[in-house]
């Protein structure tokens, strides 16, 4: 199954059929009957491929994917919780699947029922006055979340503050969405314990401050202790704070954004709550706001009035960021979640993560160099191995990790230290999983010294061995057709 | 080690000034920042006839891992481009002292006196 | 005890004792006294698997699952019973991006197959991984032809999708770039007001097809105009339709997008969908997204990788395209899917059995006389018509025969007054039509 090597267009065959369409009930009307300019004429390179065939296929190749079911995925920031079964039995659910998003009011309302009550609970979690479901990701929320502020300032006719005050160990979205949203990064530089410097942040405050993006823990997983100061500092300069909600699984239970003096935030659903990766998406990156800024969220808005859902376009909003209410399937996974856990379990999920991750960082601190001492909260990031004298670099642990059957943690993030190795455990990993990978870890740093080849090498036990990146650059092969062109010129 | 070529000028973002007659200069990446940058892929330059300003971004060096914006060090109109690395951008990973980027009209020469000699950025790429 | 947090009492304990604390909350001692949330939050007690499998099913019977007879971006059509089985499979649905990719040649091959169908269908040579929806999707593509041209204002057609322009607008406001809309004359964009507009200040001209009355607009003189001022031309189109209609390529487009929810999505209340966006290679280092691309590992095995990744905000930050992290990954095996399973020809049938459909119902619709056709152009699975029946009436008939559709448009603006929109896909039978009809032709 490993070696399954074919492409679908590999498997077709002019003829066959992997559908069952209904028969036509009107033949008097055929789509020939177009005018010939507005039909398209080049032929459509799309396999022809049994449905037996098309489920081999994708079956074979999903056995060269690693999922969290697989086995421990420590990405430091990315959460790979479990994504309980539960939550795919009720997205499937027939009444919820098949509503469009115009029908009546009337007849959704279990499903606006399910997107008020988790923009709720949101609320509740975050301690921010309300949400918007709308953003279909993390970065999008982050770029809604942008123009609530930026449109904070417009509206008290302030268009002074265009700029956003943004740590260097920031995810890199955070100053690319800046941009996106039409205003300029101020990087200020982290102090020697990885937060943020005071002193850099005063030295930047002014009138022309729109506001401050910050992750809390930060990307090194260390809480910002002085927040109470940062998020009082920005204010007082008339700027607005932003909670990038990446780390919130540290704080369930613990603490809350909106508690710390935040105003805007977002959350990442496939992250905190559990949603599926997918691969790269769908996710969901909700916005949250303080009351005053609640009339900028974009539309449309769910609102409920006694025990009645309805949907508002409001004209005060910035207006749509999406065509409707976002990755709805989505939320209801969350919800799900949400109303699985009840507020018994959300409050200890923070605990457990950050007892997972103070305990590997423990154990690994003999053999990894652990830059910023003292606890952690739900990840640790080390630079490198304690063992400076060697060629072995952080891809190349992580590529062995693979060859122990565990994704490698997350790699060369934050840019701080240059040989990032940064670990997230989650709280739903058992004790024998993390000693399993505290094991693995101990021995690849041995590895490093003995056979430090091995490193290089690896990995040597995955479905495939490490990819010609430069190739794949200067090549240009993004599709079949350019695979074709491809072999054909290659001769 | 990181090679250095005599007689050229530096920038301290790491693009090196030779000057030819006439006023006439080529300019190109130093090995410090090939090697930082890994194999190249891409290489985009403006076009002959443009002008580049000192300090002012002119175009981007592109690796599988990172993108440099290329950084003018000097002032002047572009004269010639370096167009076999369009179809072959490792040739700066192979000599990037060799392979130049562009040829520019200086505009104004004392503005050479802006930038480091050879020791100058030895000390500064240390 | 809690199915999700495995750690038992003993486990606990003996990381605490490994740890030297005494409880897990003095791994918080950094976290400033005041802003500890001490109590519970107020959501409510956890349910067990058969009360929330009973709280679903009390939700459930608050939605009405609609016959649907309404498009405009979410069609209703056939969805095989293979894809649910393929996208459900926890390697696709649970692994993470692909940026170890000895590990994810599951998640990469399938983006490199996505990404062909998407370029064979657009004829444009290079399709990104997907973006969030058609209507960011479309933001993002002015975006290129702002970037790409180094303009700075767009000229959008009125006849886009009033949800999309809304997202282009917001999108364009918030970035400081300028828009003018090209006027509409009889359903279709006024060639005409389009010359008048095209100066050396424009970027990129965005147009719908079919647009959003369902007409299919002819395009073939417009790309001339576009390239001789210097402007990128980009084309939003529902996927499905590219199957039988002129590809964006053919009509001289740069850039495509739209969504491909019609491609084996369900209508999912209008998420998660997935946007498309593709163009030609010479413009591929000013694409948002992440691309795959074809490469071998070192022993020479066909390999997939994530490529070009310098454009990306994880690379480029505040230089990045877009700041556009996540896409929509997993949508983009539900389109893969659907495609290998119908091939070209099961599209083609796709849209001949809902052009057929679409006509069979506006024939009979014109025939109660209680519609009128504003527009009178060639149209594939949707139309638009007037009427002078009420809104009211004719919602509250339609609703209380279980049918969703027509539209009335007004919902988007008053520009729309009096105007209702159908869709007809291949699953809508002939009866369901004829009661549709029915339903209808009684009302005043």
């Amino acid at each position: 199954m490993i070696n399954y090597n074919k492409m679908i267009f590999e498997l077709s065959n002019e003829g066959r059929v992997g559908y069952s369409l209904p028969r036509s009930s009107f033949n008097n009307y055929n789509i020939d009957d177009l005018n010939d300019n507005l039909k398209r004429k080049s032929e459509l390179l799309l396999p022809e491929v049994s449905e037996l065939d098309v489920l081999r296929h994708f079956t074979n190749i999903s056995n060269k994917n690693f999922g969290v079911e697989n086995g421990f995925y420590p990405l430091g920031s990315c959460t790979m919780k479990y994504n309980p079964k539960i939550n795919e039995e009720m997205a499937s659910n027939k009444a919820f699947r098949n509503l469009h998003p115009l029908q009546p009011i009337s007849t959704v309302q279990g499903a606006l029922e399910v997107y008020y009550n988790l923009q709720k609970y949101l609320s509740e979690i975050s301690g921010l006055y309300e949400f918007s479901l709308n953003p279909f990701a993390g970065a999008h929320g982050e770029l809604v979340g942008l123009m609530v502020i930026k449109a904070y300032h417009q509206d008290r006719g302030d268009f002074k503050r265009n700029k956003i005050i943004i740590p260097d160990s920031a995810h890199g979205t955070n100053p690319a969405s800046t941009v996106v949203c039409g205003m300029e990064v101020i990087e200020i530089k982290s102090n020697d314990k990885g937060r943020v410097d005071l002193e850099s942040l005063k030295a930047v405050l002014s009138d022309d401050i729109a506001g401050m993006m910050l992750t809390n823990p930060n990307t090194l997983g260390i809480f910002e202790n002085d927040i109470c100061e940062i998020t009082k500092l920005v204010h007082d300069a008339g700027g607005l704070m932003y909670y990038d909600g990446a780390n919130l699984n540290a704080l369930l239970g613990k603490v809350r954004p909106g508690d710390m003096g935040f105003d805007v935030m977002h959350i990442n659903l496939h992250k905190t709550f559990s949603t599926p990766h997918g691969g790269g998406g769908p996710g969901s990156g909700p916005v949250g706001v303080t009351e005053i800024l609640s009339k900028y969220l974009p539309n449309p808005r769910v609102k409920k009035l006694d025990d009645y859902f309805y949907v508002e376009n409001s004209g005060e909003a910035l207006g749509q960021i999406s065509a409707y209410f976002g990755n709805y399937l989505v939320a209801l996974r969350a919800y799900t979640y949400i109303r699985t856990l009840g507020k018994e379990n959300l409050k200890m999920v923070g605990r457990y993560a950050t007892l997972n991750a103070n305990y590997i960082s423990k154990a690994l601190k003999t053999a990894y160099d652990l830059p910023i001492p003292g606890y952690c909260m739900h990840e640790v990031v080390f630079n490198g191995l304690n063992n400076k004298d060697t060629d072995v670099k952080t891809l190349d642990i992580a590529k062995r990790l693979l060859d122990y059957g565990m994704h490698a943690p997350t790699i060369y993030f934050p840019l701080l230290f240059p040989q990032a190795i940064m670990i997230e455990p989650t709280e739903t990993e058992t004790k024998e999983t993390i000693d399993e990978f505290i094991n693995v870890m101990h021995k690849i740093a041995i590895e490093s010294k003995e056979h430090p080849e091995i490193l290089k090498q690896a990995p040597t036990k995955t479905p495939i061995r490490r990819t010609d990146e430069v190739f794949a650059a200067k090549m240009m092969i993004f599709s079949y057709k350019d695979y074709l062109e491809y072999i054909n010129n290659r001769g | 080690m990181s090679k250095l070529v005599e007689g050229l000028y530096y920038s301290k973002s790491h693009e090196w000034v030779k000057p030819l007659e006439d006023d006439v200069v080529l300019i190109g990446i130093t090995d410090f920042a090939q090697s930082e940058l890994g194999d190249v892929v891409f290489v985009d330059l403006p076009e002959v006839g443009n002008t580049i300003s000192q300090e002012d971004e002119f175009g981007a060096v592109e690796s599988v891992k990172a993108a440099s914006d290329l950084i003018a060090p000097v002032t002047g109109e572009i004269l010639e481009v370096n167009e076999e690395l369009v179809g072959e951008p490792e040739l700066l990973n192979k000599d990037p002292y060799e392979n130049w980027l562009l040829k520019v009209k200086l505009e104004n020469p004392d503005e050479l006196g802006n930038l480091l000699n050879s020791e100058e950025y030895a000390e500064f790429i240390k | 005890m809690f199915k999700y947090f495995p750690h038992t009492k003993a486990d606990v304990e003996s990381m605490l004792k490994t740890l030297n604390i005494s409880s897990i909350d003095e791994l918080f001692k950094d976290v400033p006294e005041s802003v500890i949330f001490n109590s519970d939050y107020d959501v409510p007690s956890y349910l067990s698997e058969t009360e929330l499998r009973n709280h679903f099913a009390e939700l459930s019977k608050k939605n009405q699952e609609l016959t649907l007879f309404s498009g405009l971006g979410i069609y209703d059509h056939y969805q095989p019973a293979v894809i649910d089985a393929l996208t459900s499979r926890q390697e696709f649905m649970t692994s993470y991006t692909p940026y170890q990719p000895e590990i994810s040649q599951g998640t990469l091959q399938y983006i490199f197959e996505y990404q062909s169908m998407i370029q064979t269908l657009t004829g444009l040579e290079v399709s990104n991984a997907s973006m969030y929806d058609g209507a960011t999707s479309a933001a993002e593509a002015c975006f290129m032809a702002c970037g790409v041209t180094r303009r700075n204002k767009m000229l959008i057609s009125s006849t886009l999708n009033p949800n999309t322009i809304n997202t282009i607008k917001t999108y364009l406001n918030f970035k400081g770039i300028e828009y003018d809309f090209i006027n509409e004359n009889q359903g279709e964009i006024d060639i005409e007001d389009l010359k008048q507009k095209l100066d050396k200040d424009i970027a990129g001209v965005i147009v719908q097809n079919p647009n959003f009355y369902g007409i299919i607009e002819d395009y073939s003189n417009f790309s001339e105009l576009i390239k001789t001022n210097k402007s990128m031309f980009i084309i939003s189109a529902d996927i499905s339709t590219l199957g039988v209609l002129k590809s964006p390529k053919e009509d001289g487009a740069d850039i495509a997008c739209g969504d491909c929810q019609s491609l084996g999505m369900p209508t999912a209340f209008g998420g998660p969908t997935l946007g498309y966006l593709a163009t030609e290679k010479a413009y591929v280092r000013k694409m948002p997204g992440r691309i795959c691309g074809y490469t071998h590992d070192l022993e020479g095995r066909r390999a997939f990788v994530l490529t070009l990744q310098a454009r990306e905000q994880h690379i480029r930050r505040s230089k990045a395209n877009s700041n556009i992290c996540s896409n929509q990954s997993l949508m983009a095996l539900y389109v893969t899917v659907y495609l290998s399973l119908m091939g070209r020809n099961g599209l083609k049938e796709v849209n001949n059995l809902s052009y057929q459909g679409a006509h069979y119902l506006y024939d009979q619709l014109i025939k109660t006389g209680k519609f009128s056709d504003p527009f009178n152009k060639p149209f594939l699975k949707e139309f638009t018509l007037l009427t002078n029946i009420s809104k009211d009436t004719m919602q509250t008939a339609l609703l209380e025969n279980g049918i969703f559709g027509g539209v009335n448009l007004d919902i988007f603006g008053d520009k729309y007054e009096g105007l209702v929109n159908f869709s007809v896909t291949e699953k809508r039978t002939k009866n369901e039509i004829d009661n549709l009809v029915k339903v209808l032709e009684g009302l005043s």
